[in-house]
């Protein structure tokens, strides 16, 4: 191999992009180390090679560099990482480098952070119940091993919270087995970092989890390989050691905002709010990662979470994610001030791979019904509210009247719960069926007479 | 032959490569780019330039890398072997991938399309000696054992049928028949190329006149499509686009389903590869995935590949058609198509018209949904491709380009209402802003299942449309404040919506609707409008009514009662009638 040739020629610095000139034999995607008159070295890849120059992105930014004075190498692979099990337990940077005082693990396994498209032959498909003991999630939107769910929240809102109960009590009903914790940190603050490492230190989660942290004053460009480099040591652990991984991502937002930073360096033409248009490929390429693998052991479940500017889940980063992902949990603002914890909302919510998850042998036989019957009878507790906001709530019927009394439980009792609170899944069930015993039978239409027989609580043997 | 020209990577920016010294390369032909020989197609030949866009991963490509070319089209590879496949968007078989190597797609993968090794049991239709002209039967092969597959003479070939092989075993590269005639010899084999751009021809078009019947009571009743019909169903979303065409692929009466999943979630693919096996045709007691193709590129795998995938699909569809099948092509999004339009011409520099898309948007989406269509093929058989294709609106909203443009050029619009969703009815196909114009066309096909069909269908989409009208009232007063027999419509309109409309997929009975159910419930949901109408003017209440077991046992009919059992709808319908005259006589009494 001959030597890695230094280039010192620069035309150009635009945001984080550096264009370099008269280059040769330089692969598309390739890695670039950059120094400048400092001891640091900065990791870039290229995003555009031709005959003579190269455009290459810096993942820490470029300020501090100028044209002048700055020497490139291209490095001839992309952007690998060593993954290994013992990196549970460590603490890295944005970019895969310890930042807990210990040294880099030592290894031969060096993986490719972009990873690779799964053979949708080669996919199995996820049908593992998670008990995750939030009532909202088991009992109406369920979280399935190997699944991505994300949750959709608003500043302010106690998405961290969730995320780290989640994390502290998901389990599977029929095995022993912990799951492996990943977080990956984007553009948030210090201190959220802190409470989620705090929190699963307390609950003793820590030593089987790996942190990644690119916080908010780290270089925002980044944030684009965070969750790229989160998933690989995810992808090693669940398919090589076969250990089921929870990756927890925060906040998607931020990393899309870096996106389009890069995007509108480079002079794209932006698609809706200044998104490049390609964003739903790129998030796709991360969300996707999820899942599980023919005649492998291993899964990857995916709890990505993104704060909606003005709470707006039309924004494109919800939008998009909504548009990949297998459902969403979404925070209600409404419910969030009236003090409800988790303020889940029950009707944009959704799991799309509750359905093969749930049911006779894995949770109980009346789960879809009872979850529809639930959905079917709050959203007319909505319609209702709205009306009793015109009309008053006095002039309903008497029926109306039962619906808003149903309403109020279900978000008091259903809904409501302690954040250390873990309710078995038999448990949110049976609260299910104690909430729709306030409705009078016949306004059950989505349940079976079978199961009205046998779960409905009449009127008289309620206390 | 062809030849072979080599040329000189110049410049790579993601899949978009440009190359030196193609001399005599034309648009769309395949070129090998690097060397993981990765295939690319191209797409502008500008001065020496030739613009190659590469259907998979360029990264490591460089200046200087060798690009090859011999000429030729991209294509597709038609023959014995598609059914119960799985292809990405350029036709390499998943199956055989994964085989290779492992869970991960690798790049530079070279695999034929189709099995050549298997043999095929061919029986000859024909002798030799016969003057045969494009679209001819030449032989018969059980493809599955749903589908025979038809050795058709391919288009541009006639003569005289020099020889013919006799029954027996044949791969796909066994010659099995000669064609002479002025210009040489035609050496025939069970399969061959088809440039996946170019439309294959067929004699006329026809208008459609069957429904594509779905087995889903709010399309086939209320905004039916016919076979070679085209349809959108755009929503946000978790709406359930997804879910309908796996219903309409899974219960549809087309012969064969090309099911396209375009730039979607992989675990969806992973849904059809492991239901459709299992899932048994009542029509016929065979699994469903003896009469399925599946082109899968998903939103992880090469964007390029994603804007080929939609013409892979339907020119395997155009082959099946051109045997005489019916086949049903489901594409899962057509907007994930258009972005890849989108991100490729933004790459190249082009002028964007709306959102970025590019201006030719608007044509490619009608030259697709043109493939569609009853046809009488080469043979004069009757042939015909239905294409409903899944629209993911940004934020939901139909006013942007994607469901635009499709709006023009499909006849049937379903809907999907983001509130419906929220509140769990499924499918949620809206009843006021979804339309069809196949009315007329197939309105022949339902009276000679029942002359009243247009009426009783009529009948109920009216109680919804008053109903419409009055929800605006009740959002302000109250339903209780409404005068009785708006109530009464109210009413009805409800039951319509829980007994008739919503229809749950995974409900192991209602999941498919017979015809003939959906007929008799609509007759049972009139038989309360009527009755219950009659009721009212004697004074009694909507209460009353709805508070009769047998008025709120409707809302379960369509799940308990199998569709070989309607026998209980006649039943039911009496002990309605019977139900509601007891509340006559009770009033009588008072
Ligand atoms: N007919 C139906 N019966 C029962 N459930 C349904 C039906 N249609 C939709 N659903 C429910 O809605 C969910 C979302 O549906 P689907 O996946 O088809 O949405 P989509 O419109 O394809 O969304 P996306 O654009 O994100 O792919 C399903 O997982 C299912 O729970
Ligand atoms: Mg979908």
């Amino acid at each position: 191999m001959a030597a890695e040739i230094e280039y010192t020629n620069l035309s150009g610095i635009s945001g984080p992009l550096i264009f370099v000139e008269g280059v040769k034999g330089v692969g598309f995607g390739e890695i670039v180390e950059i120094r400048d008159g400092s001891s640091e070295i900065r990791i870039g890849q290229t995003l555009e090679v031709d005959e003579d120059r190269a455009i290459v992105q810096v993942f820490e930014g470029t300020s501090g560099l100028s044209v002048k004075g700055t020497r490139v190498t291209f490095v001839g692979k992309s952007l690998e990482i060593p993954v290994h099990r013992d990196m549970l337990g460590r603490v890295f940077d944005g970019l895969g480098r310890p930042t807990d005082g210990a040294p880099q693990v030592i290894t031969d396994n060096m993986m490719n952070v972009n990873g690779l498209p799964v053979n949708p032959w080669s996919r199995e498909y996820p049908r593992d119940f998670i008990q995750t003991g939030i009532s909202a999630i088991d009992g109406m939107n369920t979280l399935i091993r190997g699944q991505k769910l994300p949750i959709f929240s608003g500043s302010g809102m106690p998405h961290n919270l969730i995320a780290a109960q989640i994390a502290r009590q998901a389990r599977i009903l029929s095995s022993e087995e912990e799951f492996t914790v990943i977080f990956a940190a984007m553009g948030v603050k210090f201190d959220m970092a802190r409470f989620f490492i705090d929190s699963l230190e307390e609950s003793g989660v820590l030593t089987h989890s790996a942190i990644f942290l690119s916080l908010a004053d780290a270089p925002s460009i980044e944030r684009l390989i965070t969750p790229r480099v989160a998933l690989t040591l995810a992808e090693y652990l669940a398919f090589e050691e076969r250990m089921h991984v929870l990756v927890i991502m925060t906040d998607m937002t931020n990393y899309c905002e870096s996106l389009r930073e890069l995007s509108s360096s480079r002079g794209e033409i932006p698609s809706r709010k200044g998104y490049p248009g390609y964003l739903y490929s790129d998030l796709a390429a991360i969300y996707e990662r999820a899942g599980r693998l023919k005649g492998v052991k291993g899964s990857i479940t995916q709890v990505p979470i993104l704060t909606m500017p003005s709470d707006d889940i039309s924004h494109p980063v919800p939008d998009l994610t909504g548009y990949i992902t297998e459902g969403q949990i979404v925070l209600e603002r409404e419910l969030f001030n009236k003090g409800i914890y988790p303020p889940i909302a029950g009707l944009p919510s959704l799991s799309r791979l509750m359905k093969d998850g749930i049911g006779e042998g894995r949770t109980r036989k009346d789960h879809a019904q009872n979850a529809a019957q639930l959905f079917a009878s709050y959203a007319k507790v909505k319609r209702i509210r709205a009306l009793a906001a015109i009309v008053g709530e006095e002039e309903l019927s008497e029926l109306d009247k039962i619906y808003l009394k149903f309403g109020t439980a279900f978000e008091e009792q259903f809904l409501s719960q302690g954040h250390d609170e873990n309710r078995s899944i038999l448990q949110t069930l049976d609260l299910g069926w104690q909430m729709l015993s306030l409705l009078p039978k016949e306004e059950l239409y989505r349940v079976s007479m079978e199961e009205i027989q046998r779960y409905y609580i009449p009127q008289d043997e309620r206390e | 032959m062809d030849n072979m020209l080599t040329g000189k990577v110049i410049s790579v920016n993601g899949p978009i490569v440009k190359a030196l010294g193609l001399q005599g390369i034309r648009m769309f032909d395949i070129a090998e780019v690097g060397p993981d020989r990765l295939i690319g197609e191209v797409i502008r030949l500008i001065g020496d330039v030739t613009i190659i866009q590469v259907y998979e991963d360029t990264t490591g490509l460089m200046p200087g890398d060798w690009v090859i070319s011999s000429c030729r089209p991209l294509s597709v590879l038609l023959g014995p072997g598609l059914i119960a496949n799985i292809y990405d968007g350029i036709q390499r078989p998943l199956v055989g991938i994964s085989k290779m190597c492992g869970h991960y797609i690798k790049k530079g993968v070279k695999l034929s399309p189709l099995d050549v090794d298997k043999k095929w049991e061919f029986k000859p239709l024909i002798k030799a000696g016969a003057e045969v002209k494009e679209g001819d039967l030449i032989g018969e092969i059980p493809e599955s054992p749903l589908v025979m597959h038809k050795v058709l003479i391919p288009p541009g070939v006639s003569g005289r049928l020099a020889t013919v092989a006799g029954p027996g075993e044949y791969t796909i590269e066994d010659e099995l028949y000669t064609v002479e005639n002025g210009a040489g010899t035609h050496w025939g084999k069970l399969a061959g190329y088809w440039p996946v751009r170019k439309p294959r021809p067929s004699r006329r078009n026809k208008k459609p006149f069957i429904p594509l019947i779905t087995g889903q009571r709010v399309i086939d009743t209320f905004f039916p499509i016919a076979r070679g019909g085209t349809a959108t169903i755009p929503g946000g979303f978790g709406t359930g686009k997804t879910m309908t065409q796996h219903a309409l692929a899974k219960w549809c009466n087309a012969d064969i389903i090309v099911y396209i999943g375009c730039g979607e979630r992989g675990n969806e693919m992973t849904d059809v590869l492991t239901d459709f096996p299992k899932l048994i045709d009542e029509r016929n007691g065979r699994p469903l995935i003896e009469r399925t193709v599946m082109i899968a590129n998903t939103s992880n795998m090469p964007v390029p590949a994603r804007e080929v995938s939609i013409y892979t699909g339907v020119t395997i569809a155009e082959y099946y058609r051109d045997m005489g099948y019916s086949v049903a092509v489901m594409a899962d999004s057509t907007s994930r198509w258009a972005e890849a339009l989108r991100e490729l011409a933004s790459r190249l520099g082009d002028m964007p018209a709306e959102e970025g898309f590019p201006p030719y948007l608007a044509t490619r989406l009608a030259e697709f949904y043109e493939r569609a269509g009853l046809v009488e093929t080469l043979s004069g058989a009757d042939g015909d491709i239905s294409i409903i294709g899944a629209v993911s609106p940004p934020g939901g909203d139909f006013s942007e380009p994607v469901t635009q443009h499709t709006s023009r050029f499909v006849r049937c619009f379903w809907a999907l209402d983001k509130i419906l969703a929220d509140a769990r009815h499924y499918p949620s196909i809206s009843w006021t802003d979804s339309y069809t114009e196949y009315l007329q066309d197939i309105e022949g096909w339902w009276k000679d299942l029942d002359d009243q069909w247009l009426s009783l269908r009529g009948q109920v989409m009216g109680i919804l449309l008053e109903d419409n009208r009055l929800q605006q009232v009740v959002k302000l007063v109250g339903s209780d404040a409404m005068p009785p027999p708006q109530q009464f419509t109210l009413f009805v309109a409800e039951m319509i919506k829980n007994a008739f409309l919503q229809q749950n997929s995974f409900d192991p009975v209602d999941k498919y609707c017979s015809p003939e159910k959906q007929l008799k419930l609509l007759k049972a949901i009139l038989d309360l409008y009527t009755k219950g109408g009659e009721l009212l003017q004697g004074g009694t209440t909507v209460k009353e009514m709805a508070a009769l077991d047998v008025v709120s046992e409707m809302v379960r009919l369509k799940s308990e009662t199998p569709n070989n059992e309607l026998e209980r709808i006649d039943d039911y319908r009496t002990r309605l009638a019977q139900g509601l005259d007891s509340l006559k006589e009770r009033k009588g009494e008072v």
